[in-house]
């Protein structure tokens, strides 16, 4: 038998929830008794978020046989034995619980760069970062180039802000290195406050280094010497991965004074957001760093000219940031010879919703949607029927099937009423309603505007008001157009990102699904039997065995029937909970 | 006031003071102590730095992370991200204030064993939907399993 055997357990967020701890303990007790000295080892540096980006199928656990590598899914405590006497001692992989091609299908069409290194280095080691060339482009930055040098190249490379916008990132700098000032900062966005988006935190957890070796580069081509990263306090993991990373970095000169026995000097301090979405613009994300109510304020000026202190100021997401070493690594042309014509490099997606494969990905610009949701994500769950995808959280829009061959990038996206956002991607299937879908971004939307423009401040109540009566049947025949009325009006004159964009989730529902629309006012139905208000809950007589669970779940009391026969519910007493057609075993329950 | 709460407001006075008077780092800081911003503090530290406590209202009231309110033992938070949202969260939440006897617009069980609360997104999409039980994470949940989950903090609540 072989002395060198290694195993690794999936420890991200999926890995605990599924058992990952368990699993651990279990490899460690068999070992020992069957007297095997093996490396047993948290895999998964992304801790917290997802292995290798396929958390779905957690508790993912490899193992290492003379480096041969088997991957096991969907692994328990209770399965550790036989892994261990027929693989491990006996040295035959068992079969039945070896990813399938599936597995290999999630990953053959991605293309890593910035999560190349994540869930393979560990990211509270900088020796591990540098093994991989980390902070060579920093290095090549100083040596080699002068700061225009630096704008000219990634302007070269294509770069566009990875937070949404999708503005060029060389032009941004450029901007700010003509402004004279005698302080300059640099701010890393990581207040990644989507719903549904969590790109930014598994770079940070994964690689953080990374980010840190950006900003540094950032700082020397626009002349700053300090710099901060505002991240959300919600992601403690993060937070802690970060400052471990930063006095790594400063302990190696990588930041401080004379970095790399030059003269440019660079420190970054590390600012906790406190929970509000509008913080991901620029001009409120200054205010909080300062200590004030989170608030927008108009542009121009921009803080390229007066932003952190009133000092010129480059704000720039985690995910371009990240890009940033390999661009100045691998230099501007290989950067631009990834993706579409327009977008160039790859973009990190959070794929999730109704599809068989969820977790994060990373696919070149312009890959059309559907090799992301058929090949990468292994179509619609349960073989239903695929009905939209959902881009850019809140801001952005659904996106129909008819465009399913679109190309994915910033153009395309805006072209058909989404937008990339920082990149989450929701799939949707036949059995989600599309004016829920638009009411529940509304809420959210509504709730997080700061409250300083009236447009998106009492625009976006009003619009949810109407989406909540349309879902409780009580829509009236003019709400359609009153909705495309008020959304384009908000649109037009709110202050911020915020409230611009806003109404996109209702102006792209109203556009592709405008007879959902049409159901739930003129015919007080909801075809995908969301809407609870909508909805009649009723036994069918010949499926219903008379057991009773039904009744018993029904907190209204609004079932009635004999053992073994038939049962009945009551309209008149029915709260539309679910719970029976949740309970039923035969099916007896429908809802329409 | 008591001497111990004194004690340690003096301790994140001084803090507020090397950290250039960031108010959002100090109402972080009571609440890291106190587990919510007491109106006492608020009003100890107005007096203290001179600044008006309706600027420390202000912020905390702006955003989310802070608590004016004692919260329960045990946090549960359901997750309300996209995500969770198509795969059923409104119904493990109605469920739960069902089973914690929740009036409307309460959060905090009568007893101050739950406090029950939503956030936008917990960042694990992949296994929607899910909850957490004073961070821990339970993914792929249905209302059923959720209520099992709970009787173990009911039986031996958490230190």
């Amino acid at each position: 038998m072989s002395n060198n055997i290694k195993i690794n357990v999936c420890m991200g967020t999926g890995g605990i929830a599924a058992g990952g701890d368990e699993v651990m303990a279990a490899f460690d007790l068999e070992l020992r008794k069957a007297g095997l000295e093996a490396d047993v080892e948290k895999h998964c540096a992304v801790h917290r978020v997802g292995c290798r980006g396929f958390c779905a199928r957690d508790v993912l656990v490899d193992v290492s046989v003379d480096d041969v590598r088997t991957t096991y899914q969907y692994i328990k405590a209770d399965m550790v034995p036989r892994l261990v006497e027929e693989h491990i001692i006996g040295g035959v992989p068992v079969e039945d619980w070896v990813v399938g091609q599936d597995y290999h299908d999630f990953h053959d069409r991605q293309e890593k760069v910035v999560l190349a290194d994540c869930g393979q280095i560990d990211p509270e080691d900088i020796q591990a970062y540098l093994d991989v060339d980390g902070y060579k482009g920093i290095v090549k930055a100083l040596s080699e180039m002068s700061p225009a040098e630096v704008i000219e190249c990634v302007k070269a490379s294509g770069l566009k802000g990875r937070g949404g916008a999708g503005f060029p990132t060389g032009m941004k700098w450029q901007f700010c290195a003509a402004n004279k000032s005698d302080r300059k900062y640099v701010i890393c966005n990581a207040d990644e406050g989507d719903p549904g988006a969590f790109m930014d935190r598994s770079v940070i957890e994964g690689n953080p280094h990374a980010v840190i070796e950006g900003m540094s580069i950032a700082a020397y081509a626009i002349g700053a010497a300090e710099g901060y990263v505002y991240i959300r306090a919600e992601y403690p993991l993060a937070v802690e991965r970060l400052h471990k990373a930063l006095s790594q970095a400063r302990a190696h000169g990588f930041l401080g004074k004379a970095i790399h026995g030059t003269s440019f000097d660079f420190d970054i301090k590390v600012k906790l957001g406190a929970g509000a979405f509008v913080c991901g613009e620029e001009t409120a994300l200054i205010a909080s760093i300062e200590g004030q109510r989170g608030m927008p304020r108009a542009k121009p000026p921009f803080p390229a000219a007066k932003g952190l202190w009133g000092k010129p100021t480059v704000i720039n997401n985690v995910e371009t940031l990240a890009n940033l070493p390999f661009i100045l690594r691998k230099g501007a042309e290989w950067f631009a010879s990834l993706g579409s014509e327009t977008s160039k490099g790859t973009k990190v997606f959070a794929l999730t919703g109704k599809i068989c494969n969820t977790g994060l990905i990373e696919v070149p610009m312009g890959i059309p949607l559907k090799e992301i949701i058929y090949d990468i994500g292994g179509g619609i769950e349960g073989d239903r029927l695929f009905k939209a995808v959902q881009t850019g959280g809140p801001s952005g829009g659904c996106i129909p099937v008819e465009h399913i061959d679109l190309p994915v990038d910033y153009e395309n996206l805006l072209k058909v009423g989404s937008m990339m956002g920082s990149g989450g991607m929701v799939v949707l299937d036949e059995n989600d309603c599309m004016v829920n879908i638009s009411k529940f971004f509304l809420e959210f939307t509504q709730s997080e505007s700061c409250g300083k423009c009236t447009p998106c401040r009492i625009g976006t109540k009003r619009l949810l008001e109407v989406l909540t009566r349309i879902t409780e049947g009580k829509g009236k025949k003019t709400d359609i157009d009153l909705l495309l009325d008020m959304a384009n009006d908000i649109k037009d004159t709110s202050l911020c990102g915020l409230g611009m964009s806003a109404p996109n989730p209702v102006l792209s529902t109203i556009k592709y699904f405008r007879h959902e629309y049409e159901a739930h006012i003129n015919d007080k139905r909801c075809p995908a039997a969301v809407c609870r208000s909508l909805l009649t809950f009723t036994v069918i007589e010949n499926l219903c065995k008379g057991c009773g669970m039904c009744l018993r779940a029904c907190p209204a009391g609004a079932i009635t029937g004999e053992k073994k026969k038939p049962h009945y519910i009551d309209t008149s007493l029915c709260v539309k909970c679910g719970a029976c057609f949740d309970v039923c075993k035969f099916k007896s329950v429908i809802k329409e | 006031m008591e001497s111990s709460m004194l004690t340690k407001l003096n301790t994140i006075h001084s803090h507020f003071n090397n950290n250039g008077g960031n108010i959002i780092s100090a109402l972080q800081d009571i609440q890291s102590e106190f587990g919510y911003i007491p109106e006492d503090a608020v009003y100890w530290f107005s007096d203290k730095t001179g600044i008006p406590a309706s600027k420390f209202f202000g912020v905390a009231t702006f955003y989310s992370q802070f608590y004016l309110k004692p919260r329960g033992k045990n946090i549960i938070t359901a997750c309300c991200g996209t995500a969770c949202h198509v795969k059923g969260s409104d119904r493990i939440i109605f469920r739960l204030q069902d089973e914690l006897s929740l009036a409307k617009g309460e959060d905090t069980t009568g007893d101050g064993l739950f406090t029950l609360e939503k956030v936008a997104c917990v960042g694990a999409c992949s296994i929607a939907p899910v909850m957490l039980v004073n961070q821990k994470v339970y993914g792929k949940m249905t209302p059923d399993k959720m209520v099992k989950e709970l009787k173990t903090y009911e039986e031996s609540p958490s230190e």
